[in-house]
């Protein structure tokens, strides 16, 4: 079934975030649509799985137009969706959970489960997906999971298959499984629209690829073209993915980690004997998939992991047993992975993010008394020298984007006299832009001598920023490599196969 | 001066004066509906319309007459004293719910729904009380420690919500519901105590409050005005300056907003909650201090009345901004002033005004249907 959108419009009171927009999927092949996060991807999807009402422009299937008053009928044209965070029961099996919405039933009502395992087998075996139907949801891996979101969309006998952001929760295996499976997909005459702003897969699987910027179809790109030229063709200007930066110049090892671990509330080990120790001047890179300690890791770091046992130490000081405000103090600058939950108040001013962390001393108060005077100047003075975009510094940090809200995070924490640094995804859902500059600041603090740990999920990320690479898998460090390993060593080790 | 000017037209102003003058028209149709001429008129309508529509206006305009005679200026009298005294008592009525939705406007800023200003008014009620009839002072000095008792009182009240919340997780909404009772009936039980009551008295009531230990009235005694307005001012322009332009407000607000960001910009949660509950109670406190030192001179077991409850709506009506709770406190003050003149001028059930009350909060907690009411668009178009 081939699908066309036409013309596609969609506002958001004097906001397009989708203007004019047109693409055509054909049965057979894979149509990439590249773009940054906020470029109108997400809305152009839903536009087409009737989540939102386009305001101008028609949807086309197999030239006949349609129109969608919600997703139920978009499923019922043959449309499937897969969406980025899945839309799982976790303590329902398989059949379950597939069946969820258009139950089979017998004998006029009892729920046939037989029939929803039988079909869930059956696509199963004929994509070599290998999914029992009786394995509860909650205990498969992420891969497997999605590939239910997937068998889900198929169940409706799809045609068109739309897979939004699909890979950013999979390491690198499942990522690679993912692709094969969309291969299959593709021989078996589907049309599949991959929605993603990552180039490498771009590359890989594309038949087609269409780059959309600011709401606009800027053009069409061969998958020919190099990472660079698509970078460019998605942020509108020449764009360097490589990141800058020299050989380290390593001083002594301030910040050690011996023998740490962590318990959650419910008393399950989360972090097992960590053993990490960073030098000056040196970047290490805590890579892995999310949801393997990291979190917890950083928690630690800063203060705000109840139960832990261990050592912590930065320039002989320990760190367990400090509270949040102590660590700060003795130098600890924290970017945190979620910036609008953890780094920012949004209803607050860019100036009063500002100074978030330092509200109750010098400079910024005297006695009790805030120094506005002094915030003001300060904050201007941030504003230009981390190029945070913004009408003026009485913005509220609401009003930025991903990229200026994370830069507000990043003056905020570098403006104290450091002596280490955590930065925790700090790229995560920025614009290409954003990522240049924040990791120009990684660097920059690494080479004024400081210590720097970051937590990543990306591997390229990893690879590009570190100088060393610790791999973290369910609670333990799996080993700690050079930045050079291969990405399949890598990958590897953050399914938990030490190198 | 201008500012002042924008600020009254800002688009969520304009919605709370619009949420008023609604109610005020609702306010008024009950009025029309309750009045017997407006019923009899009624019932030969249509033969002589002109009745009915005479009636309505008679009643309505009759009500809100006797409201503003009673509660901002009596045009009726012929001497001054007279003529402002409504205002005066609109003044009286406005300082405890003015002290109290100050207090709870700063716990709302910082993201506790501190209910319990009832219960905070009656400790500072009992601590200034006990201060004022059991400890012998010479006069000045002896109201100044009563009122800080009844300060120490409030915040006490206050700060031991927010130590349970830090400690032990409870929630505040369900602590000061409970605390309320309990200040209540500990009120109850000690004015049957030594402690409180009267000696060789029966009823549950202190004797009289000595004059040392009174608030100086201002204008004199026949206005009942004294020096806790003067305090309630005070503490208007207080919380203005803790909120805005001290670091601890900002902390306040921080967590209010974010607490998680709050908590990783290393902010003491668990201090915090405990230094604005203290806060919070401590207004509620002069509100109880105000109350028997100034307006009652006795302790009673009434001394918390409905202020507790009414300074919610004051700060909700004032959206948790000193200035808007003093106008809020006002107005409130107006409501209950007049309302007595209401109903023995024109025996509009005093209810009525209840009524009102109820509807502005109605309305105020529902911006969209004062924006559909009078047809204004949302502030911020589309949807996300």
């Amino acid at each position: 079934m081939k699908l066309e959108l036409r013309g596609i419009t969609k506002r958001f009171g004097a906001m397009t975030a989708n203007d004019n927009v047109n693409l055509v999927a054909e049965p057979g092949q894979i149509h990439c649509l590249l773009g940054e996060n906020g470029a109108g991807k997400s809305t152009l999807m839903n536009v087409l799985y009737g989540l939102y009402q386009a305001d101008g422009g028609e949807i086309l299937l197999d030239d006949k137009i349609v129109k969608f008053a919600g997703p139920g009928d978009a499923m019922a044209a043959g449309i499937g969706m897969v969406h980025q965070h899945f839309m799982l029961i976790p303590v329902f099996t398989v059949a379950e959970n597939v069946i969820l919405g258009h139950e089979p039933t017998k004998f006029g009502g009892l729920l046939d489960l037989d029939a929803a395992r039988k079909q869930v087998r059956e696509i199963s075996d004929r994509f070599g997906f290998e999914v029992d139907p009786d394995a509860i949801v909650g205990d498969l891996p992420v891969g497997v999971q999605q590939r239910v979101e997937i068998i889900k969309a198929l169940m409706g006998d799809a045609q068109v298959l739309v897979f939004d952001e699909p890979t950013a929760v999979l390491t690198p295996q499942e990522t690679d499984e993912l692709m094969a499976i969309m291969k299959q997909l593709r021989e078996a005459g589907k049309a599949i629209i991959f929605i993603t702003h990552k180039l490498r897969e771009v590359k890989e699987v594309a038949d087609k690829i269409t780059v959309i910027r600011l709401g606009k179809i800027v053009g069409e790109a061969s998958p020919k073209s190099t990472a660079n030229e698509l970078a460019s063709m998605m942020v509108g200007r020449a764009v360097d993915l490589d990141v800058e930066k020299g050989a380290p110049k390593l001083g002594s090892p301030t910040f050690k980690i011996s023998g740490l671990s962590a318990w959650n509330h419910a008393g399950t080990q989360v972090l097992d004997d960590i053993n990490l120790e960073i030098r000056e001047g040196e970047i290490l890179v805590i890579a892995g998939v999310q949801g393997n300690g990291q979190t917890e890791l950083t928690e630690a770091i800063i203060g705000m992991h109840g139960r832990t046992a261990g050592s912590i130490e930065l320039d002989g000081q320990q760190l367990i047993g400090k509270n949040v405000k102590q660590v700060l103090d003795l130098g600890v600058g924290f970017v945190p992975e979620d910036r609008t939950e953890d780094g920012l108040v949004a209803e607050f001013t860019i100036a009063e993010n500002l100074m978030l962390d330092r509200s109750d001393r010098k400079p910024f108060a005297k006695g009790l008394s805030l120094q506005l005077a002094y915030l003001k100047k300060f904050a201007q003075e941030k504003l230009q020298q981390f190029d945070i975009r913004a009408q003026g510094i009485e913005s509220k940090a609401s009003q930025l984007s991903g990229g200026n809200q994370q830069k507000v995070v990043l003056a905020r924490e570098l403006s104290r006299e450091l002596r280490l640094l955590v930065a925790s995804q700090p790229t995560r859902g920025l614009d290409v832009g954003s990522i240049e500059f924040v990791h120009e600041q990684i660097v920059a603090t690494r080479d004024s001598g400081i210590p720097v740990l970051i937590v990543a999920t990306e591997l390229d990320e990893a690879t590009q920023l570190g100088d060393r690479i610790a791999v973290m898998y369910k609670g333990k460090v799996v080993g700690v490599v050079p930045a050079t390993t291969s990405r399949s060593v890598l990958g590897q080790m953050m399914a938990g196969i030490s190198a | 001066m201008n500012k002042i000017v924008k600020e009254i037209f800002s688009p969520s102003m304009r919605l709370t004066l619009l949420a008023v003058l609604a109610s005020f028209v609702f306010g008024g149709v009950l009025v029309a509906f309750a009045s017997s001429e407006v019923q009899t008129a009624a019932t030969y309508l249509f033969a002589r319309p002109g009745d009915f529509f005479l009636a309505v206006w008679n009643a309505v305009f009759g009500a809100y007459d006797a409201l503003f005679r009673g509660s901002i200026f009596n045009y009726k009298v012929d001497n001054l004293l007279g003529m402002i005294k409504p205002i005066t008592e609109t003044l009286a009525y406005a300082t405890p719910i003015t002290l109290a939705g100050l207090g709870l406007a700063v716990a709302f800023r910082s993201g506790l729904f501190n209910i319990g200003a009832t219960g905070q008014i009656v400790f500072g009620a009992m601590f200034a009380g006990f201060v004022a009839l059991n400890v012998p002072l010479p006069a000045g000095l002896h109201l100044v420690v009563a009122v800080i008792a009844g300060i120490l009182g409030g915040a006490f009240y206050g700060a031991l919500v927010g130590f349970l919340k830090a400690a032990t997780g409870a929630n505040e909404v369900i602590l000061t519901i409970m605390f309320n009772y309990i200040a209540a009936l500990l009120l109850a039980f000690l004015l049957k105590t030594p402690i409180f009551q009267a000696p060789g008295s029966q009823n549950p009531i202190s004797s009289a409050v000595p004059e040392s230990a009174k608030f100086p009235f201002i204008f004199g005694d026949q206005v009942r005005i004294h020096g806790g307005l003067i305090l309630m001012l005070v503490a208007v322009v207080a919380v203005w300056w803790l909120l805005n332009r001290s670091s601890t407000g900002f902390q306040f607000r921080a967590l209010g907003h974010n607490p998680s960001a709050a908590k990783v910009a290393g902010i003491n949660i668990g201090l915090t909650y405990v230094l604005v509950m203290a806060v919070s109670g401590a207004l509620s406190g002069i509100a109880g201090a105000t109350q028997i030192l100034g307006t009652e001179k006795f302790l009673t077991g009434g001394v918390a009345a409905s202020f507790g409850f009414d300074a919610i709506t004051v700060a909700l009506l004032g959206r948790n901004n000193p200035f808007g709770v003093l106008a809020a406190g006002i107005l409130f003050g107006g409501l209950r002033a007049g309302a007595v003149t209401m109903q023995a001028n024109q025996g509009v059930p005093i209810d009525i005004v209840l009524v009102v009350q109820s509807l502005i909060v109605l309305f105020i907690a529902a911006p969209p249907l004062v924006r559909s009411m009078f047809r204004i668009k949302a502030e911020k178009g589309g949807a996300k």
